[in-house]
């Protein structure tokens, strides 16, 4: 029981208090530039999730069984980036084998995500934390969680913005950042709830 | 002459910060200090500079097909060397910096000068092109964070300069702070340079 309970901690403070994207900065591209649109915000933070939940999986096992046991911990972020972008390319083909109505919905953001730095970073997050297994799969899914929320209600806000009057120079990326902050703002109102 | 010329496309006309907008992560992570902001940036201007070299140097070698995954491994054996080195030499900073200095293999400027640049042209143009986007990264980042910096707690480097009768606004030194100063600032050098609606 306590164990669960040490597991949704996880989850909750992974997904609200440390966000990746509005906390520890991990994944701004996408979230600038994927967040034009409901509909394709979520898709990409699906995909994410997708693969990040898998990355949690593998970065442990690798560490764990290759690099801890060798004592190859140097080439850590080496090994980690190939890693990454051979799964994405499996995931690719995997989808595209058993789902194409998913691959045509992700299609053009999966090989995307090889470049997106909260994925890399969730690899050598778990690794520095030294999650369990277990930690480490609900932690990668919780990241992917937090990052979905936070691209999908920017797309929501940037779609109202659509008809809102920005002066010239703030258009596009500056007035994106401003409102970033302000989320950001808001999120920091979570940082009390779990004491971990 | 050319040589300048890319040098300075890099600086200004190209700047990776205000103008491409790309390499966001560390740009807002790590500005809370002039110190890791200058460091970053100097980090991300070596690795980019080696990297521009060695490609443009074997760009004939690499076949086509498995050149984005040569790279990859270029780059990430260079940040590996830059990584070890700080934790030796600078392990203060290199903690502050923490996941921002293995992540510069992801950061896509360099990925993207090597694709772009370094594979089509020579040594030199390669080191005029790595040397002007570095230092405009670099000058982005110590921009950015000496502002937080001063806003956000007084100082400067470490040096107090603003005195006792200033309020803190320690929300510059926290995440919102960084997402606020860096839209203001692309918004006022849009507004200078006038070329910012598109």
């Amino acid at each position: 029981m306590e164990q669960f309970t040490h597991i949704l901690l996880l989850f909750a403070s992974t997904v609200l208090i440390n966000n990746f994207i509005l906390v520890r900065f991990l994944g701004i591209c996408p979230f600038l530039g994927v967040s034009n649109q409901i509909g394709t915000a979520f898709s990409m933070g699906l995909a994410t999730t997708f693969v990040m939940t898998l990355t949690g999986m593998a970065s442990w096992l690798i560490n764990t069984f290759i690099l801890e046991k060798f004592g190859l911990q140097f080439l850590e972020t080496v090994t980690f980036i190939l890693v990454i972008a051979a799964l994405v390319q499996f995931v690719e083909m995997f989808i595209k084998k058993t789902s194409p109505a998913l691959y045509k919905a992700l299609g053009i953001y999966l090989p995307l995500i090889t470049t997106n730095c909260a994925i890399l970073g969730l690899a050598l997050i778990i690794t520095a934390e030294g999650y369990s297994f277990i930690e480490s799969v609900v932690f990668g899914f919780a990241a992917g969680v937090g990052f979905t929320l936070a691209i999908v209600l920017m797309a929501g806000l940037r779609e109202n913005l659509e008809f809102a009057d920005v002066p010239g120079p703030l258009k596009g990326v500056p007035i994106t950042l401003i409102i970033a902050g302000i989320m950001a703002l808001a999120f920091m109102g979570f940082s009390g709830l779990i004491a971990m | 002459m050319k040589f300048w010329k890319i040098f300075k496309n890099g600086l200004f006309d190209e700047n990776p910060t205000f103008r491409i907008v790309i390499g966001m992560c560390p740009t807002l992570a790590i500005t809370n200090a002039a110190i890791n902001g200058l460091v970053m940036g100097l980090a991300t201007a070596f690795v980019l500079l080696t990297t521009e070299i060695i490609i443009s140097l074997v760009k004939k070698l690499i076949p086509e097909n498995v050149r984005i995954p040569s790279y990859v491994l270029i780059i990430a054996t260079m940040v590996t060397t830059v990584d070890y080195f700080l934790k030796a030499f600078l392990p203060g900073i290199a903690s502050a910096l923490s996941l921002f200095i293995p992540l510069i293999v992801v950061n896509c400027i360099i990925l993207g000068r090597a694709e772009a640049f370094a594979s089509r042209n020579s040594v030199v143009d390669s080191i005029a092109d790595a040397l002007g986007m570095g230092l405009g990264f670099t000058g982005a980042l110590l921009l950015l964070s000496s502002i937080r910096e001063i806003l956000g707690s007084g100082t400067i480097f470490g040096f107090e300069v603003l005195g006792n009768w200033y309020p803190r606004m320690s929300i510059m030194t926290m995440p919102a702070g960084a997402f606020i100063s860096l839209g203001i600032l692309i918004g006022l050098v849009n507004l200078v340079s006038r070329k910012g609606v598109k």
